[in-house]
């Protein structure tokens, strides 16, 4: 609705079309608790929405016709006569993902934004999601909303060519917030699964527009769609997470392993591979049963992946899936020269790769782990490992 | 960090079409490579073929082919980055290049601006 209302008055005044959809919904809420929620809440909502934008500018006119002309007035009258339909509320949407995924901010704030305009998120679940103070979310949220006003992004429409421009911001960014909820730093899962959902609503509205309908948007749709498949299966009761090897398969959900493979299939339909592609590649060969080639697929696929573009967890899993193929000793060498010594997850490979064959020295590296990570239930499984391996050699 | 090229060479031409399982350790070195961050680029393979080289050489003589006074030909190059020359040595010591043979050059990158 946010979108909706800000379609008209423009990015300038988005608190203006957040208090009268917040307005909105406060009286719906209050409506409904009497007398029932109404045969189309929609339209109800938006009729709502409507009056109030009309008293917000019969106000505001009032005031201003006292120093302003008498056209100003008239083109109020016709804007704020507006329309609604899923047509134009999805417009809306997709029009406001690009305001919010606006590169002047950081990635960070892109996110919280998208989290409080999008998704309707209140500060303090942003924090929750954050595992921040309200406050910070709240300067975060301040700073970013400043720099939507200065930019002159249009919402009205979107051309080509900006899409075009910007389509690569909004990925990422709702690559970033799948992320933020698949690998959260929180334990709470329903927050987890929220955000993980939310990324990939967003990103689905994506793919029902021909214009932002592209292979990579397709890809990305493929990778959130593959992991969360396996998003029940990740973690315990406890919000623990539970190690690939030990998940319980049959909670896997096949229809969104099936829906994954159809956008992977739309996004191979031109010969574009990006890191969507990649990462999607090998989301799909870890939700394959076994096949005997499968951790060399994965191999070179993280060996293009990281031809694309560095970073230390992707060398992290490529090391780890090196080892899949070659054996851990091999790997253990492979792993070393990546010297991320103040990765916590550099010595939890190494850890592994090393508990087998040399106890000591896996240890040390689970200890120097602990060490380095903030979270507690990772604390926790590490300090289980190192107890079991301890029993193992005594 | 010192930009360095690695310069590759074959013998035969032969063994120009890597079989899959080359390809494979091929890939996995320019990753490992690329895993430790110092790749600079990922260059290029040059083609040797008739029709996809031809040497130039003074008063006009255009021959086919790369190069042929000497032995060898360069299959391609990369760039890394790394400390000293010696460190980029030993990167290209772990190529599979030297099972067929070949041959890589380590030469320090000077760059032109």
């Amino acid at each position: 609705m946010t979108a909706v209302l800000c379609r008209h008055f423009g990015l300038h005044h988005i608190e203006i079309a957040e208090d009268i959809a917040s307005d909105t919904f406060l009286k719906a809420s209050e409506y409904w608790a009497i007398n029932g929620i109404p045969k189309n809440p929609t339209a109800w909502l938006y009729t709502v929405a409507k009056n109030k934008t009309k008293d917000y500018f019969k106000n505001l006119s009032v005031f201003e016709t006292k120093i302003k002309s008498q056209i100003e007035t008239d083109i109020l009258q016709k804007e704020y006569d507006f329309e609604y339909n899923s047509q134009i509320i999805a417009d809306s949407q997709l029009a406001m993902i690009f305001a919010v995924c606006n590169p002047a901010n950081s990635n960070e704030s892109q996110i919280c934004l998208a989290l409080q305009i999008l998704c309707g998120f209140s500060v303090e679940e942003i924090a929750n999601a954050f595992l921040t103070k309200p406050e910070t979310i709240k300067k975060r949220l301040q700073r970013a909303r400043t720099h939507l006003r200065n930019d002159n992004f249009q919402i009205t429409s979107l051309s080509e060519i900006e899409i075009k421009s910007r389509l690569e911001t909004v990925l990422k960014t709702l690559y970033l917030l799948f992320n933020e909820g698949y690998f959260s730093k929180t334990n709470n899962k329903q927050i987890r699964i929220e955000l993980c959902s939310e990324a990939t609503r967003l990103t689905l509205l994506l793919t029902e527009n021909p214009l932002t309908n592209t292979a990579q948007v397709n890809a990305l749709l493929a990778l959130m769609c593959f992991q969360s498949s396996r998003l029940e299966a990740r973690t315990n009761v406890n919000g623990e997470a539970i190690l690939f090897e030990e998940q319980d398969k049959s909670l896997w959900d096949q229809s969104l392993v099936q829906r994954g493979n159809y956008y992977l299939i739309n996004a191979t339909n031109g010969n574009e591979v990006s890191k969507y592609h990649l990462e999607a590649g090998i989301a799909y060969w870890h939700t394959t049963p076994t096949d005997n080639e499968k951790w060399q697929h994965i191999l070179q696929l993280y060996n293009q992946l990281i031809l694309i573009e560095y970073s230390p967890i992707t060398a992290l899993n490529r090391a780890f899936a090196f080892a899949k193929v070659y054996g851990y000793e091999k790997a253990i060498s492979e792993a070393e020269k990546l010297n991320l010594t103040e990765s916590n997850y550099y010595h939890e490979l190494l850890g592994y790769l090393y508990a087998n064959t040399d106890i000591d020295t896996a240890i040390l590296h689970y200890t120097k782990a602990i060490s380095l990570t903030k979270s507690k239930t990772e604390q926790q499984t590490l300090y289980k490992e190192i107890e079991r391996l301890k029993q193992n050699k005594s | 960090m010192k930009e360095f090229a690695l310069i590759f060479r074959l013998k035969d031409i032969s063994d120009f079409q890597p079989s899959p399982e080359q390809m494979q350790e091929r890939m996995n070195w320019l990753g490992s490579i690329a895993a430790q961050n110092k790749l600079v680029d990922k260059g290029n393979t040059l083609l040797p073929a008739p029709g996809s080289a031809k040497t130039v050489k003074p008063d006009n003589v255009v021959t086919d082919g790369p190069y042929t006074e000497i032995k060898e030909f360069i299959s391609g190059y990369i760039v890394v980055k790394t400390d000293t020359i010696e460190e980029a040595v030993e990167i290209a010591k772990e190529n599979p290049i030297f099972k067929i043979g070949g041959s890589i050059e380590v030469r320090e990158v000077l760059k032109r601006d």
